[in-house]
């Protein structure tokens, strides 16, 4: 995974709510066994019927900083949905609250995920809107999400912070604690079952 | 100190605790099927890994097969290579695998509860969010990425972030004609698809307790469409019954040793829950939904709403946006509604039960002129027994499509899609853009609107008939 300390980049302005993963990705781009190369798929369906949708917008190209409404990456638990937005070139999504499992997803994947409160949101909004060069600055350093005139601080614990700025591979580090996994093995209770 | 169900469930399963870390979980057990599994096996390959216990992970494929002839090979390419490639994934890293035309096939969720691989105060995961559906038999259930799907597999852990706990309480008894399926979209519709972000919900009250265990399925499936991490429901002499007998339940003193510890996971008495919801059982009638996310529900009995009905400006422009794709009008009564396509099954609504309640509406009727409905069983075994009770030919008869198992209509990755511009009134889970099918529209309903649907032709409850 690569290393994530501070990106500047631009900010497309995505104003929807409850985007959720079906519309991040349709399901026909997961068929594919590839890890690499699903941002074709990325809203595609808005991409194909909607000349004004964001990322059809030519001022908007090159954008590498989402900023999005409420409950983003609702819905079905595909990681496909990261590897579109990274595949896509999207280094870090904002919104004002994420779905859980797409939380989870991209915090593994290296695409930093950023909750900021819905009024920072809409001041991102209306700045990008203003003046699509407007550079947008996401320091996972300092915990912080920076624009011309605004500087606002996010959370993110510590554990997942050091993890991304390491570029940690998660399995990695869990496979370190083999033996305390062997034992609670060893303490299972005897009735659970088995595939096999 | 007091404690809920999901509280002792998780301390049970801690294998290492550190301060500032995630709690690092053990897994009971991992459910896998072809379409978020290959880029995790790829990963094991590349990084020479195995699997960690695949005496503890099963798969089978479910999401992106036909449910027409299942026994010869699938026509289309892209998902040919899929379902070939967990076939070789899984001989080669030695896990059991339900293949199609296989009698043990069928959707994840319905595959492991029918196996009675789902049991009391296990952790299941799966890589798909309606892996809550197994909370249902007080599991700690929860659908994960495909990263998660590489680490439970080389670890067979995962580390965890803390959860926050809600009880959804719903009092009292459901009026007849009134389902599972009603009780969580009333739920969705109350608490919004966010509501549950971060949560563990524990549907409680005496509705709940009087539900089948695959109705308690249905409720616990649908947690996630609340944004909820999962959904749990205290086992009890209903959840025991379903289990007993099964293929890997517990036997003998097993089961009593098994049937013991079940008994102490309930939420103590005088735990606390940091959000608590309650409904009435009374006010929830058949529910349907209008919009373009679960959350955007009405009674069957009410009219499409208007976007100016919406106070929240986020929620009223997702309105107007739904209205648009969904080409309703405000005001229109729900029961106006025609549709082209009546979809029974998923891992919602696919289920046996759930057939016998549509059969008994349909049967000795005809299906609509105009309008399709197809009946996809959620697995292999449901199929035979639907068949054993005759209920495929009731479906048959009436003039539905009788298939094969799987995901099918549910999210469309097989040929089973809806038109562009084509109306659904479907039993699964998601009502998004373009989820049936490109340009599809959904309403999501339980098997008894489904049935009285496919009659009519218009949004329909039985006592419509």
């Amino acid at each position: 995974m690569e290393k994530f300390t501070v990106h500047t980049g631009r900010g497309a302005p995505l104003r929807a709510s409850n985007v959720d993963t079906d519309q991040i990705i349709p399901a026909v781009y997961l068929k594919r066994v590839s890890r690499t190369g699903f941002e074709d798929g990325l809203f595609s369906a808005w991409r194909a019927s909607d000349p004004d949708f964001v990322l059809n917008k030519e001022e908007y190209a090159g954008a590498d900083v989402l900023i999005a409404g409420p409950d983003f990456g609702t819905g079905s638990s595909r990681e496909h949905a990261v590897w579109a937005l990274q595949d896509y070139g999207f280094k870090a999504v904002l919104s004002p609250r994420f779905a859980d499992i797409f939380r989870g997803n991209s915090l593994k994947g290296g695409l930093l995920t950023v909750v900021l409160p819905q009024e920072v949101i809409e001041r991102l909004w209306e700045m990008v809107e203003a003046d699509p060069a407007t550079e947008v600055t996401v320091d996972l350093v300092e915990r912080e999400v920076r624009a011309p005139g605004l500087a606002h601080p996010f959370e993110l614990d510590d554990y997942t912070r050091w993890r991304l700025m390491e570029g940690l591979d998660d399995i990695a580090l869990t496979l370190r604690e083999t033996d305390d996994i062997s034992a609670f093995e060893e303490r299972r209770a005897p009735w659970l079952p088995v595939t096999q | 100190m007091a404690r809920t169900m999901a509280e002792k469930v998780w301390e049970e399963h801690v294998v290492r605790r550190a301060e500032g870390e995630p709690d690092l979980l053990y897994i009971d057990l991992h459910l896998v099927h072809e379409v978020t599994s290959p880029q995790a096996f790829e990963g094991l390959r590349l990084a020479g890994r195995s699997v960690r216990r695949p005496d503890l992970t099963v798969a089978t494929e479910d999401h992106n097969v036909p449910t027409e002839n299942v026994f010869g090979p699938i026509a289309d390419k892209v998902s040919r290579t899929q379902i070939e490639t967990l076939r070789k994934n899984a001989s080669e890293f030695g896990v059991r695998l339900f293949p199609m035309g296989d009698i043990d096939q069928g959707i994840v969720h319905v595959v492991g509860p029918q196996m009675g691989l789902t049991q009391p105060g296990m952790t299941i995961v799966c890589g798909d969010s309606h892996t809550s559906t197994h909370g249902a038999f007080g599991a700690l259930a929860f659908g994960i990425g495909t990263s998660q799907v590489e680490h439970v597999l080389a670890t067979q852990t995962l580390p965890m972030a803390p959860f926050k706990t809600m009880a959804v309480t719903v009092e009292g008894r459901l009026r007849p004609g009134v389902t599972a399926k009603d009780i969580i979209l009333a739920v969705i519709a109350e608490i919004g698809t966010g509501g549950g972000q971060g949560y563990v919900i524990e549907y409680r009250g005496e509705a709940i307790r009087s539900l089948s265990m695959e109705a308690r399925m249905t409720v616990c499936n649908m947690s996630i469409e609340a944004g909820a991490r999962a959904g749990m429901i205290a086992p009890d002499e209903t959840t025991f019954d379903y289990i007993k007998g099964r293929p890997h339940a517990p036997q003998g003193a097993d089961w009593d040793a098994a049937v013991a510890h079940w008994e102490g996971l309930r939420s103590d008495e005088d735990a606390e829950f940091d959000h608590e919801v309650v409904l009435r059982a009374e006010d929830i009638s058949p529910f349907v939904t209008w919009g373009t996310n679960p959350g955007q529900g009405v009674p069957l009995d009410a009219a499409v709403p208007s976007p100016s009905d919406f106070d929240d400006p986020s929620a009223r422009a997702s309105a107007e946006k739904a209205l648009a794709y969904m080409d309703l009008e405000p005001g229109t009564p729900m029961r106006d509604i025609a549709v082209d396509t009546v979809f029974l099954g998923s891992c919602t609504n696919g289920r046996i039960e759930d057939l016998r309640a549509a059969a008994e509406i349909i049967r000795g009727r005809k299906v609509a002129d105009g309008v399709r409905m197809m009946v996809v069983p959620g697995s292999m075994r449901v199929k035979e027994q639907a068949n054993a009770e005759g209920l495929g030919e009731v479906f048959t008869a009436a003039g539905a499509e009788w298939r094969e198992a799987g995901c099918s209509m549910c999210l469309g990755m097989n040929p089973d899609q809806l038109k562009p511009g084509e109306r659904s009134a479907s039993t699964s889970n998601r009502n998004f853009e373009g989820r049936q099918g490109k340009g599809g529209r959904t309403h999501l309903v339980s098997p008894l609107v489904a049935a009285a649907t496919a009659v009519r032709g218009t949004l329909s409850s039985p006592a419509d008939l």
